[in-house]
């Protein structure tokens, strides 16, 4: 009795969850008349704005990936070495990300960082694109963080430390040849969520004006009928190989360091 | 500051020289700085415009600016849907969660399960608007089949997927799986000896959940409840995409604000701003609050 009920509330979210799965699917499949084809595909694919937009959002995703491990793993590192005692304090301001919506965030950096301010970002098109690498980098903070320092959980940063101080390394040798490949595993699962963020990000790209994926999606989404549909099969896809390459990577390692996301 | 160890805290105007200065919170200047620009600065703006008049000094009048018909209803609508959305959300998710991990479900539900659950809270925003719109929208698939072969038409029962239901049905997509992902190690947690003593004590069933599991539980459901609550009150892309500018929420209306000035008052617009980290502040709080108190009962 209690295995039916079991079942059927399963069963019951499923449906919830695989009816849309179905019908964005179906109905990108729709665009000939009376036939299913790859129409809508290929129309997207073909699409100048649909490349331009995919390889900028995939520009920013590598950039913001590059710099959060940049800044996330070294301060990890050092706040388990050096400052536990900084610990919560350090761990709840990289939280705040899920606290303070996106778009106050990127209403303050309009006004904070214009044209006629002390740092005028939104200037140039190299600053705007500086400043939304940026905003990405706050939006993934609190996975990076969580991922990385979950994973330096796993191993003992002071004794490794020490044993290398006493070959004679320095501190970037130490981060770099020694934490980072300890870390690799947490790193690529909190970059992989970085990507499905930055691929789907559409508030902070909409409102600076960079012509990312995001805000294409929309435009096309407000303009055309069947066109969307293949659209998000195809980011459903990324999120779902995002997912996938961190079970993967996950699996893959030899001390398994399961990824946190809460 | 707090960084320093208690022990190196020198006594005002003596400080010894003999001390070494305490300088490991060098290492965490690039992160402060970064935190501080990009995060704290920005917001702390906004917070601060919101009671700014024009010419730069003190005001209320931003906040009271506030109370006019469409922005509280703006607020009214957004927390509804938020709400709407948040408790659906808990208990679809809390009975898919509870009926893998108590069920007695075979032991392959629960990775993929688990798996799918990581997907699809990520997949929010724009594309998930598209899948809906293709599902239950006017032509969607499912509109379609009830029409055509049950004879339900989802429009004359006043079924609008760009309405407060067509919202709170599809934010439930990213709600579900959140609630699902962030319940299961509190569902794991119950102790199989509680439920032997509450037996043993002649608790039947209902009983064991009524006064043992639930209160257990309780914290745990009504923190994650005001974490759903934060995270659809902040969701913006969504909105957007599926309703354009037809519904009147507090994100759509921020954005509008922020691209053309609708409201024809800047620092009104920092004021709604306000509203909004307000909002999702306090939700946040209780949740940080009770999840802690959550906890203790997961060690």
């Amino acid at each position: 009795m209690k295995r039916f009920w079991a079942w059927a509330a399963i069963a019951f979210g499923m449906l919830y969850f695989i009816l849309p799965l179905v019908g964005m699917t179906e109905f990108s499949l729709r665009m000939r008349r009376g036939v299913y084809s790859f129409d809508a595909y290929a129309k997207v694919l073909a699409d100048p704005r649909f490349q331009e937009t995919f390889s900028y959002s995939v520009m920013m995703a590598v950039f913001t990936i590059i710099f959060g491990v940049l800044l996330v793993v070294p301060t990890a590192y050092w706040v388990r070495l050096k400052l536990p005692r900084a610990r919560p304090y350090v761990e709840f301001v990289t939280l705040l990300p899920l606290v303070i919506p996106a778009i106050v965030v990127v209403f303050g950096y309009i006004r904070l960082y214009n044209t006629s301010s002390w740092l005028p970002l939104t200037g140039s098109t190299l600053g705007t694109n500086i400043l939304l690498m940026l905003g990405y980098a706050t939006l993934s903070l609190p996975y990076m963080y969580r991922a990385v320092d979950t994973g330096l959980r796993t191993i003992d940063v002071t004794t490794l430390t020490e044993a290398a101080q006493s070959l004679g390394a320095g501190w970037a040798t130490i981060l770099g040849r020694l934490i980072l490949p300890n870390v690799l595993v947490a790193v690529l699962s909190g970059a992989f969520v970085t990507l499905a963020i930055v691929m789907g990000e559409f508030t902070m790209a909409a409102l600076l004006n960079r012509p990312a994926f995001g805000p294409y999606m929309q435009l096309l989404g407000a303009n055309r009928a069947y066109e969307p549909a293949a659209l998000a099969v195809i980011a459903f896809g990324i999120t779902w190989a995002c997912m996938g390459l961190i079970q993967l990577v996950a699996r893959l390692a030899p001390k398994p360091a399961t990824p946190v996301k809460d | 500051m707090t960084l320093q160890r208690p022990h190196e805290t020198p006594p005002p105007g003596h400080v010894p020289l003999r001390q070494r200065l305490p300088l490991d919170w060098l290492g965490l200047v690039p992160f402060l700085a970064f935190v501080t620009l990009f995060l704290l600065a920005p917001t702390m703006y906004i917070v601060i415009g919101a009671f700014r008049s024009a010419g730069g000094g003190f005001t209320l009048d931003n906040i009271i600016g506030l109370n006019t018909a469409s922005i509280r209803s703006a607020y009214w609508v957004s927390i509804k849907i938020s709400l709407a959305s948040a408790s659906l959300g808990c208990l679809v998710g809390f009975l898919m969660a509870a009926a893998m991990t108590l069920g007695g479900l075979p032991k392959a539900v629960r990775g993929p399960l688990l798996t799918f659950s990581g997907v699809a809270s990520n997949f929010a925003g724009v594309p998930l608007a598209f899948a809906f719109l293709a599902t239950l929208g006017p032509i969607g698939l499912v509109t379609v089949f009830l029409k055509s072969n049950l004879g339900i038409d989802l429009r004359l029962l006043g079924f609008n997927i760009l309405s407060f239901w067509g919202l709170t049905i599809t934010y439930l997509f990213f709600q579900i799986p959140l609630m699902i992902l962030i319940i299961t190690p509190a569902l794991d947690g119950l102790k199989r000896e509680w439920r032997e003593a509450a037996e043993i004590l002649g608790a039947t069933g209902p009983q064991y959940w009524r006064m043992v599991a639930f209160p257990i539980l309780f914290p745990a459901i009504l923190g994650t409840m005001a974490l759903l609550f934060a995270n659809a009150f902040g969701a913006v892309a969504t909105a957007i995409a599926l309703t354009g500018s037809s519904l009147n929420i507090v994100p759509i209306l921020l954005f509008a604000q922020i691209r053309g000035d609708v409201l024809g008052d800047p620092h009104l617009g920092y004021a709604l701003a306000f509203g909004m980290i307000v909002v999702t502040g306090i939700a946040n709080t209780i949740y940080i609050v009770l999840r802690a108190r959550s906890e203790r009962w997961q060690k």
